[in-house]
Protein backbone atom coordinates (compact mmCIF):
# COMPACT_ATOMS: atom_id res chain seq x y z
CA UNK A 1 0.00 0.00 0.00
CA UNK A 2 1.73 3.49 -1.09
CA UNK A 3 2.30 5.72 2.00
CA UNK A 4 -0.73 8.10 1.41
CA UNK A 5 -3.14 5.51 1.35
CA UNK A 6 -1.88 4.30 4.29
CA UNK A 7 -2.07 7.53 5.76
CA UNK A 8 -5.62 7.98 4.80
CA UNK A 9 -6.93 4.60 6.36
CA UNK A 10 -5.01 5.69 9.21
CA UNK A 11 -7.36 8.97 9.69
CA UNK A 12 -4.24 10.44 11.77
CA UNK A 13 -4.66 7.58 14.53
CA UNK A 14 -8.84 8.16 15.06
CA UNK A 15 -8.98 5.25 12.44
CA UNK A 16 -11.15 3.28 15.03
CA UNK A 17 -13.47 6.15 15.71
CA UNK A 18 -13.85 7.22 12.24
CA UNK A 19 -14.06 4.20 9.89
CA UNK A 20 -16.75 2.61 11.79
CA UNK A 21 -18.78 5.90 12.36
CA UNK A 22 -19.39 5.99 8.33
CA UNK A 23 -19.33 1.86 8.32
CA UNK A 24 -22.43 2.43 10.87
CA UNK A 25 -23.90 5.47 8.34
CA UNK A 26 -23.76 3.06 5.43
CA UNK A 27 -25.23 -0.20 6.96
CA UNK A 28 -28.31 1.58 8.65
CA UNK A 29 -29.37 3.24 5.10
CA UNK A 30 -28.52 0.21 3.32
CA UNK A 31 -31.12 -1.78 5.77
CA UNK A 32 -33.73 0.99 5.47
CA UNK A 33 -33.46 0.97 1.59
CA UNK A 34 -33.77 -3.03 1.29
CA UNK A 35 -36.37 -3.87 3.96
CA UNK A 36 -39.08 -2.11 1.93
CA UNK A 37 -37.67 -3.70 -1.47
CA UNK A 38 -38.41 -6.89 0.18
CA UNK A 39 -41.24 -6.13 1.75
CA UNK A 40 -42.78 -4.98 -1.71
CA UNK A 41 -41.77 -8.16 -3.05
CA UNK A 42 -43.46 -10.26 -0.82
CA UNK A 43 -46.97 -7.97 -0.77
CA UNK A 44 -46.66 -8.49 -4.87
CA UNK A 45 -46.29 -12.33 -4.91
CA UNK A 46 -49.39 -12.30 -2.25
CA UNK A 47 -51.40 -10.04 -4.29
CA UNK A 48 -51.50 -12.51 -7.40
CA UNK A 49 -51.40 -15.27 -5.45
CA UNK A 50 -54.98 -14.25 -3.85
CA UNK A 51 -55.45 -12.83 -7.56
CA UNK A 52 -54.75 -16.56 -8.75
CA UNK A 53 -57.00 -18.14 -6.11
CA UNK A 54 -60.04 -15.88 -6.80
CA UNK A 55 -59.92 -16.41 -11.00
CA UNK A 56 -59.64 -20.52 -9.69
CA UNK A 57 -62.66 -20.04 -7.50
CA UNK A 58 -64.17 -17.74 -10.18
CA UNK A 59 -64.22 -20.58 -12.97
CA UNK A 60 -65.61 -23.05 -10.71
CA UNK A 61 -68.04 -21.34 -9.20
CA UNK A 62 -69.66 -19.00 -12.79
CA UNK A 63 -69.25 -21.97 -15.10
CA UNK A 64 -69.70 -24.55 -14.13
CA UNK A 65 -68.22 -27.37 -16.74
CA UNK A 66 -71.27 -29.07 -18.54
CA UNK A 67 -68.57 -31.63 -19.42
CA UNK A 68 -68.19 -33.45 -15.67
CA UNK A 69 -71.97 -32.38 -15.06
CA UNK A 70 -71.80 -30.69 -11.73
CA UNK A 71 -73.86 -28.06 -10.34
CA UNK A 72 -73.10 -24.64 -8.40
CA UNK A 73 -71.17 -24.59 -5.64
CA UNK A 74 -69.09 -27.88 -6.28
CA UNK A 75 -65.64 -28.32 -5.35
CA UNK A 76 -63.76 -27.01 -2.30
CA UNK A 77 -64.43 -24.54 -0.31
CA UNK A 78 -61.90 -21.51 -0.06
CA UNK A 79 -61.51 -19.20 2.62
CA UNK B 1 -52.62 32.12 -6.21
CA UNK B 2 -53.00 29.79 -9.64
CA UNK B 3 -55.81 27.40 -10.01
CA UNK B 4 -53.71 24.24 -11.30
CA UNK B 5 -51.61 24.24 -8.15
CA UNK B 6 -54.46 22.99 -5.72
CA UNK B 7 -55.84 21.04 -8.24
CA UNK B 8 -52.72 18.81 -9.04
CA UNK B 9 -51.90 18.87 -5.53
CA UNK B 10 -55.56 17.41 -5.12
CA UNK B 11 -55.01 14.80 -7.96
CA UNK B 12 -51.14 14.10 -6.66
CA UNK B 13 -52.82 12.92 -3.23
CA UNK B 14 -54.72 9.70 -4.99
CA UNK B 15 -52.86 6.72 -4.49
CA UNK B 16 -52.78 5.51 -8.22
CA UNK B 17 -51.44 9.23 -8.95
CA UNK B 18 -49.18 9.38 -6.53
CA UNK B 19 -47.77 5.87 -6.70
CA UNK B 20 -46.51 6.97 -10.54
CA UNK B 21 -45.20 10.30 -9.51
CA UNK B 22 -43.46 8.81 -6.85
CA UNK B 23 -41.77 5.79 -9.11
CA UNK B 24 -40.92 8.61 -11.69
CA UNK B 25 -38.83 10.77 -9.67
CA UNK B 26 -37.53 7.93 -6.92
CA UNK B 27 -35.09 6.93 -9.37
CA UNK B 28 -33.47 10.28 -9.82
CA UNK B 29 -33.20 10.88 -6.26
CA UNK B 30 -31.32 7.67 -5.75
CA UNK B 31 -29.11 8.91 -8.17
CA UNK B 32 -28.66 12.70 -7.32
CA UNK B 33 -28.19 11.35 -3.57
CA UNK B 34 -25.03 8.84 -4.32
CA UNK B 35 -23.51 11.08 -6.83
CA UNK B 36 -23.55 13.97 -4.27
CA UNK B 37 -22.94 11.41 -1.70
CA UNK B 38 -19.13 10.28 -3.48
CA UNK B 39 -18.50 14.00 -3.83
CA UNK B 40 -19.17 14.66 -0.17
CA UNK B 41 -17.28 12.18 1.22
CA UNK B 42 -14.68 12.57 -1.64
CA UNK B 43 -14.24 16.04 -0.28
CA UNK B 44 -14.64 15.10 3.71
CA UNK B 45 -12.24 12.52 4.02
CA UNK B 46 -9.67 13.63 1.02
CA UNK B 47 -10.10 17.36 0.47
CA UNK B 48 -10.72 18.63 3.62
CA UNK B 49 -7.47 19.02 6.22
CA UNK B 50 -7.27 18.04 9.31
CA UNK B 51 -8.62 19.94 12.28
CA UNK B 52 -6.43 21.97 14.10
CA UNK B 53 -7.41 20.86 17.48
CA UNK B 54 -9.25 17.44 16.62
CA UNK B 55 -6.83 16.22 14.04
CA UNK B 56 -8.76 13.74 11.03
CA UNK B 57 -11.36 12.54 14.34
CA UNK B 58 -13.29 15.78 13.51
CA UNK B 59 -14.23 14.05 9.57
CA UNK B 60 -17.30 12.26 12.23
CA UNK B 61 -18.77 15.56 11.21
CA UNK B 62 -19.88 15.03 7.51
CA UNK B 63 -22.27 12.30 8.76
CA UNK B 64 -23.04 13.47 12.27
CA UNK B 65 -24.21 16.92 11.57
CA UNK B 66 -26.05 15.63 8.21
CA UNK B 67 -27.99 12.95 10.01
CA UNK B 68 -28.75 14.90 13.12
CA UNK B 69 -30.42 17.79 10.81
CA UNK B 70 -32.38 14.83 8.88
CA UNK B 71 -33.78 13.36 12.27
CA UNK B 72 -35.03 16.96 13.13
CA UNK B 73 -36.53 17.51 9.34
CA UNK B 74 -37.99 14.12 8.94
CA UNK B 75 -39.94 14.94 12.60
CA UNK B 76 -40.88 17.81 10.74
CA UNK B 77 -42.27 16.32 7.56
CA UNK B 78 -43.93 13.79 9.76
CA UNK B 79 -45.15 16.14 11.96
CA UNK B 80 -47.31 18.31 9.08
CA UNK B 81 -48.06 14.49 7.48
CA UNK B 82 -49.58 13.78 11.11
CA UNK B 83 -51.72 17.16 11.09
CA UNK B 84 -53.00 16.81 7.59
CA UNK B 85 -53.69 13.10 7.93
CA UNK B 86 -55.91 13.62 11.27
CA UNK B 87 -57.37 17.03 10.51
CA UNK B 88 -58.50 16.25 6.37
CA UNK B 89 -58.09 12.72 7.04
CA UNK B 90 -55.78 12.23 3.34
CA UNK B 91 -54.92 9.03 2.94
CA UNK B 92 -51.33 9.50 1.75
CA UNK B 93 -50.80 11.47 4.68
CA UNK B 94 -51.35 8.73 7.10
CA UNK B 95 -49.05 7.14 4.37
CA UNK B 96 -46.03 9.59 4.55
CA UNK B 97 -46.02 10.38 8.07
CA UNK B 98 -45.89 6.31 8.73
CA UNK B 99 -43.69 6.20 6.21
CA UNK B 100 -40.98 8.50 7.65
CA UNK B 101 -40.81 6.87 10.94
CA UNK B 102 -38.45 4.61 10.12
CA UNK B 103 -36.70 6.58 7.89
CA UNK B 104 -36.19 9.54 10.66
CA UNK B 105 -35.38 6.40 13.38
CA UNK B 106 -32.60 5.58 11.09
CA UNK B 107 -30.94 8.92 11.14
CA UNK B 108 -31.66 9.76 14.68
CA UNK B 109 -29.48 6.34 15.91
CA UNK B 110 -26.69 6.93 13.03
CA UNK B 111 -26.69 10.84 14.89
CA UNK B 112 -26.36 8.93 18.66
CA UNK B 113 -23.63 6.52 17.15
CA UNK B 114 -21.00 8.32 15.62
CA UNK B 115 -21.70 11.66 17.66
CA UNK B 116 -21.04 8.20 20.88
CA UNK B 117 -17.73 7.00 18.88
CA UNK B 118 -16.73 11.44 18.42
CA UNK B 119 -17.25 12.28 21.80
CA UNK B 120 -15.56 9.10 23.13
CA UNK B 121 -12.25 10.58 22.20
CA UNK B 122 -12.71 14.34 22.08
CA UNK B 123 -14.98 14.68 25.72
CA UNK B 124 -13.36 11.08 27.37
CA UNK B 125 -16.95 9.45 27.38
CA UNK B 126 -19.53 7.66 25.04
CA UNK B 127 -22.18 8.85 27.10
CA UNK B 128 -23.37 11.76 28.95
CA UNK B 129 -27.11 12.87 30.23
CA UNK B 130 -26.72 16.54 29.00
CA UNK B 131 -29.36 18.34 27.02
CA UNK B 132 -28.43 17.67 24.08
CA UNK B 133 -27.80 14.36 23.62
CA UNK B 134 -30.63 13.25 26.30
CA UNK B 135 -33.15 14.95 23.76
CA UNK B 136 -31.94 13.46 20.66
CA UNK B 137 -32.11 10.03 22.44
CA UNK B 138 -36.07 11.19 23.85
CA UNK B 139 -36.22 11.69 18.94
CA UNK B 140 -35.57 8.17 18.80
CA UNK B 141 -38.22 6.96 21.50
CA UNK B 142 -40.51 9.14 20.30
CA UNK B 143 -40.37 7.67 16.46
CA UNK B 144 -39.96 4.02 17.73
CA UNK B 145 -42.96 5.23 19.85
CA UNK B 146 -44.72 6.33 16.39
CA UNK B 147 -43.61 3.03 14.92
CA UNK B 148 -44.73 0.77 17.24
CA UNK B 149 -47.95 2.51 18.21
CA UNK B 150 -48.91 1.67 14.11
CA UNK B 151 -47.97 -1.27 14.16
CA UNK B 152 -50.41 -2.58 17.52
CA UNK B 153 -54.10 -1.60 15.03
CA UNK B 154 -55.07 -4.42 13.61
CA UNK B 155 -56.47 -1.61 11.15
CA UNK B 156 -54.06 0.12 9.16
CA UNK B 157 -55.57 2.97 8.87
CA UNK B 158 -56.90 3.47 12.64
CA UNK B 159 -52.86 2.80 13.82
CA UNK B 160 -52.05 5.57 11.68
CA UNK B 161 -54.09 7.91 13.19
CA UNK B 162 -53.44 6.99 16.53
CA UNK B 163 -49.34 7.22 15.92
CA UNK B 164 -50.11 10.39 13.89
CA UNK B 165 -51.82 11.59 17.43
CA UNK B 166 -48.71 10.91 19.29
CA UNK B 167 -45.99 12.51 16.56
CA UNK B 168 -48.03 15.59 16.67
CA UNK B 169 -47.32 15.82 20.87
CA UNK B 170 -43.37 14.45 19.84
CA UNK B 171 -43.26 17.74 17.51
CA UNK B 172 -42.67 19.92 20.80
CA UNK B 173 -39.24 17.94 21.23
CA UNK B 174 -38.02 19.56 17.84
CA UNK B 175 -37.48 22.99 19.13
CA UNK B 176 -35.57 21.61 22.27
CA UNK B 177 -33.14 19.14 20.46
CA UNK B 178 -32.60 22.11 18.21
CA UNK B 179 -32.23 25.05 20.88
CA UNK B 180 -30.81 23.15 23.94
CA UNK B 181 -27.33 23.92 23.26
CA UNK B 182 -27.92 27.39 23.77
CA UNK B 183 -30.57 26.74 26.25
CA UNK B 184 -28.56 25.01 28.75
CA UNK B 185 -25.03 25.07 29.44
CA UNK B 186 -24.35 21.61 27.64
CA UNK B 187 -20.72 19.46 26.60
CA UNK B 188 -22.26 19.33 23.20
CA UNK B 189 -20.56 22.23 21.09
CA UNK B 190 -22.73 24.61 19.70
CA UNK B 191 -24.28 25.18 15.89
CA UNK B 192 -21.21 26.03 14.03
CA UNK B 193 -23.17 26.40 10.60
CA UNK B 194 -25.95 29.43 10.61
CA UNK B 195 -28.18 30.17 8.31
CA UNK B 196 -27.92 34.10 9.49
CA UNK B 197 -24.12 35.17 10.35
CA UNK B 198 -21.19 34.15 9.19
CA UNK B 199 -20.36 30.65 10.13
CA UNK B 200 -17.39 29.19 12.60
CA UNK B 201 -16.27 26.75 9.89
CA UNK B 202 -13.24 26.68 7.06
CA UNK B 203 -14.76 26.89 2.99
CA UNK B 204 -12.97 23.60 2.79
CA UNK B 205 -15.09 21.98 5.30
CA UNK B 206 -18.56 23.01 4.91
CA UNK B 207 -18.98 22.63 1.42
CA UNK B 208 -18.91 18.86 2.06
CA UNK B 209 -21.09 19.68 4.92
CA UNK B 210 -23.24 20.96 2.78
CA UNK B 211 -23.10 18.42 -0.20
CA UNK B 212 -23.78 15.24 2.38
CA UNK B 213 -27.19 17.43 3.67
CA UNK B 214 -28.83 17.68 0.19
CA UNK B 215 -26.94 13.76 -0.67
CA UNK B 216 -29.45 12.82 2.90
CA UNK B 217 -32.69 14.97 1.96
CA UNK B 218 -32.57 13.16 -1.42
CA UNK B 219 -31.68 10.08 -0.41
CA UNK B 220 -34.80 10.32 2.65
CA UNK B 221 -37.07 11.31 -0.80
CA UNK B 222 -35.96 8.25 -2.62
CA UNK B 223 -36.48 6.29 0.42
CA UNK B 224 -40.00 7.83 1.61
CA UNK B 225 -40.74 7.54 -2.10
CA UNK B 226 -40.36 4.32 -1.78
CA UNK B 227 -41.64 2.79 1.46
CA UNK B 228 -44.66 5.04 0.30
CA UNK B 229 -45.43 3.03 -3.00
CA UNK B 230 -45.01 -0.46 -1.08
CA UNK B 231 -47.47 1.18 1.71
CA UNK B 232 -49.95 2.34 -0.99
CA UNK B 233 -50.09 -1.12 -2.60
CA UNK B 234 -50.74 -2.83 0.55
CA UNK B 235 -53.45 -0.38 1.40
CA UNK B 236 -55.13 -0.19 -1.44
CA UNK B 237 -54.81 -4.29 -2.35
CA UNK B 238 -58.28 -5.19 -3.14
CA UNK B 239 -58.41 -1.84 -6.13
CA UNK B 240 -57.95 -2.62 -9.54
CA UNK B 241 -54.91 -0.35 -9.85
CA UNK B 242 -52.97 -2.90 -7.53
CA UNK B 243 -54.26 -5.41 -9.23
CA UNK B 244 -52.60 -4.38 -12.57
CA UNK B 245 -49.47 -3.98 -10.97
CA UNK B 246 -49.43 -6.91 -9.54
CA UNK B 247 -50.41 -8.59 -12.90
CA UNK B 248 -47.82 -7.24 -14.97
CA UNK B 249 -45.00 -7.24 -12.47
CA UNK B 250 -45.37 -11.06 -11.91
CA UNK B 251 -44.73 -11.71 -15.75
CA UNK B 252 -41.63 -9.46 -15.97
Amino acid sequence: MSPSLHAFFAMGGYAAYVWPAYGVFFAVLLIDWLAPQFRRRRLLRELRGRLARQEARKERTVTPSPLRGEGWGEGPRLP
Amino acid sequence: MANWIPLWLHKLSSPPAFYRFAGALRPWAITLALLLGLVALYGGLVLAPPDYQQGDDYRIIFIHVPCAWMSLFIYGVMGVAAFIALVWRIKLAEVVAMASAPIGACFTFITLVTGSLWGERMWGTWWTWDARLTSELVLLFLYLGVIGLYHSFEDRRQGARTAAFLALIGIVNVPIVHFSVNWWNTLHQGSTIRLLGPSSIAPSMIWPLLTMMAATKLYYVASLFGRTRTDLLALESGKDWVRQIAETEGRA
